[in-house]
């Protein structure tokens, strides 16, 4: 299907300044490079991917923490795409230790049931997972079972980068996934351009429109053009139950400092599963490896092929950051799709 | 890890288990975090149905859903 000539026409009449716009989801990303998306796009107009990657935004600190469980005895249950993610000494897939590669934390507890050995999951994503995690914590899990919590979410990291200014952004394409759990209220305090923008290329090419319209009006609000599946409030039972469990935290991202309440920790009544008091394990931060982007990347501010190793010394059979690990990494997805430079 | 597929539910279980069914395949996943009938479509994320979608929503993005996905595990 040629992706929405008619959509990228009216575009290249509006745009008429530049203007930059970030999206903050993999899966975007992914549809973007598939569909050619860029090469579409009038030259004044700018999409950049964001922090939109859950495994990506993990610090290199909390790798390292898994990786102390592992060294220590735990059996590890992570979803697979934190596998080759580099720690400061080696990754999970290296480590030697007793890992285990899970669908979702309800397997792990499962893991735990039938063991008398530690569990330990490594809680990675952001508000599209919390809320899993938040009702297994809630079904009881046996003694022997604890995570590891490195939630983010979204709107603080938002926050950050519009005072911050650095990567000049004329608004944003709200994150689908996440909003359908979260519903886009929270969003309605930016004053910036916002959409949330369905998957296909022409609700994406859409979601671009619709953000022009308000550069070119001089307006801010939340635009919902992905109807279908987003509503204003959300799922109300799946956050309810996340704020039951979860509470704010003041955390790091990679490639951000600490953001004031953008992580989620659990709430004191369930700290005998929460694995950073149980095992004491200090949070330290890493400096960045000196050659590798992705800190640029995931702030809006360089792309992939800025980078000197990307496709060299980098690839995804011998990653040296994480974006170039997750299915949902810019350099991963630019490397699959041979995306140039644009 | 932040995929997420609809599917539509054949069956309730105890234990607020479900089997859905993605088109090609059908699966248990945990229902904790919505209220669903038979027949009704979810947005399944890490083996958990994370919102209800209506129909047309469910059978419209699966395709689309189902080609990036694809792409994206190679
Ligand atoms: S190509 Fe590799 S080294 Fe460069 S920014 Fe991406 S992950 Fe980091």
């Amino acid at each position: 299907m040629p992706a929405g000539t008619d959509i990228a026409k009216s575009l290249k009449e509006a745009v008429d300044r530049d203007m930059a716009f970030m999206h903050i989801c993999g899966t975007h990303e992914a549809a973007i490079a598939r569909a050619g998306l860029r090469s579409l796009l009038p030259e004044h107009l700018k999409i950049v991917m964001g922090p939109g990657c859950p495994v990506c935004i993990t610090p290199q600190g909390e790798i390292d923490a898994a990786l102390e469980l592992a060294g220590r005895g735990c059996i590890v249950a992570t979803y697979g795409d934190l596998l080759r993610v580099p720690g400061t000494k080696g990754s999970l897939e290296s480590c030697g230790g007793d890992v285990r590669v899970v669908q979702g934390i309800h397997k792990a507890v499962g893991i735990a049931q039938k063991t008398d050995s530690d569990v330990v999951f490594i809680s990675v994503g952001f508000e599209t997972t919390a809320p899993t995690v938040a009702a297994m914590m809630l079904t009881k899990p046996p003694e022997n079972f604890s995570i590891l919590s490195c939630h983010r979410i979204v709107p603080p990291a938002m926050k950050w980068l519009l005072e911050q200014g650095e990567a000049k952004l004329n608004g944003f394409m709200l994150p689908g996934h996440v909003c359908t759990v979260m519903g886009f209220a929270e969003y309605e305090q930016f004053p910036v351009p916002q959409v949330v923008a369905g998957f296909e290329p022409d609700d994406i090419l859409l979601g671009l429109l619709m953000l022009v319209k308000q550069v070119k009006e001089g307006t801010h609000r939340v635009e919902n053009a992905y109807p279908r599946a987003v509503s204003r409030e959300g799922n109300v039972k799946a956050k309810r139950i996340m704020y039951e469990v979860f509470e704010p935290s003041d955390v790091e991202w990679r490639g951000f400092p600490v953001i004031r309440g953008s992580g989620l920790r659990l709430k004191e009544e369930f700290s005998q599963y929460d694995a950073w008091k149980k095992y004491g394990i200090m949070y330290k931060h890493v400096a960045k490896h000196p050659a590798c982007i992705c800190d640029k990347v995931l702030r809006g501010i360089a792309q992939p092929s800025d980078c000197k190793m990307f496709a060299k010394a980098c690839t995804p059979r011998t990653p040296v950051g994480p974006c170039m690990v997750s299915h949902e990494g810019a350099c991963k997805i630019w490397h699959m799709y041979n995306v140039r430079k644009t | 890890m932040c995929v997420a597929v609809p599917a539509e539910v054949l069956e309730i279980k105890e234990g607020n288990i479900g089997v859905v069914d993605y088109g090609d395949l059908k699966q248990e996943v945990r229902l904790d975090l919505v209220d669903v009938k038979v027949g009704e479509f979810v947005l399944v994320h890490v083996g958990f149905a994370i919102q209800r979608l209506s129909r047309e929503e469910g059978l419209e993005t699966r395709e689309i859903f189902r080609q990036v996905y694809a792409a994206m595990e190679e």
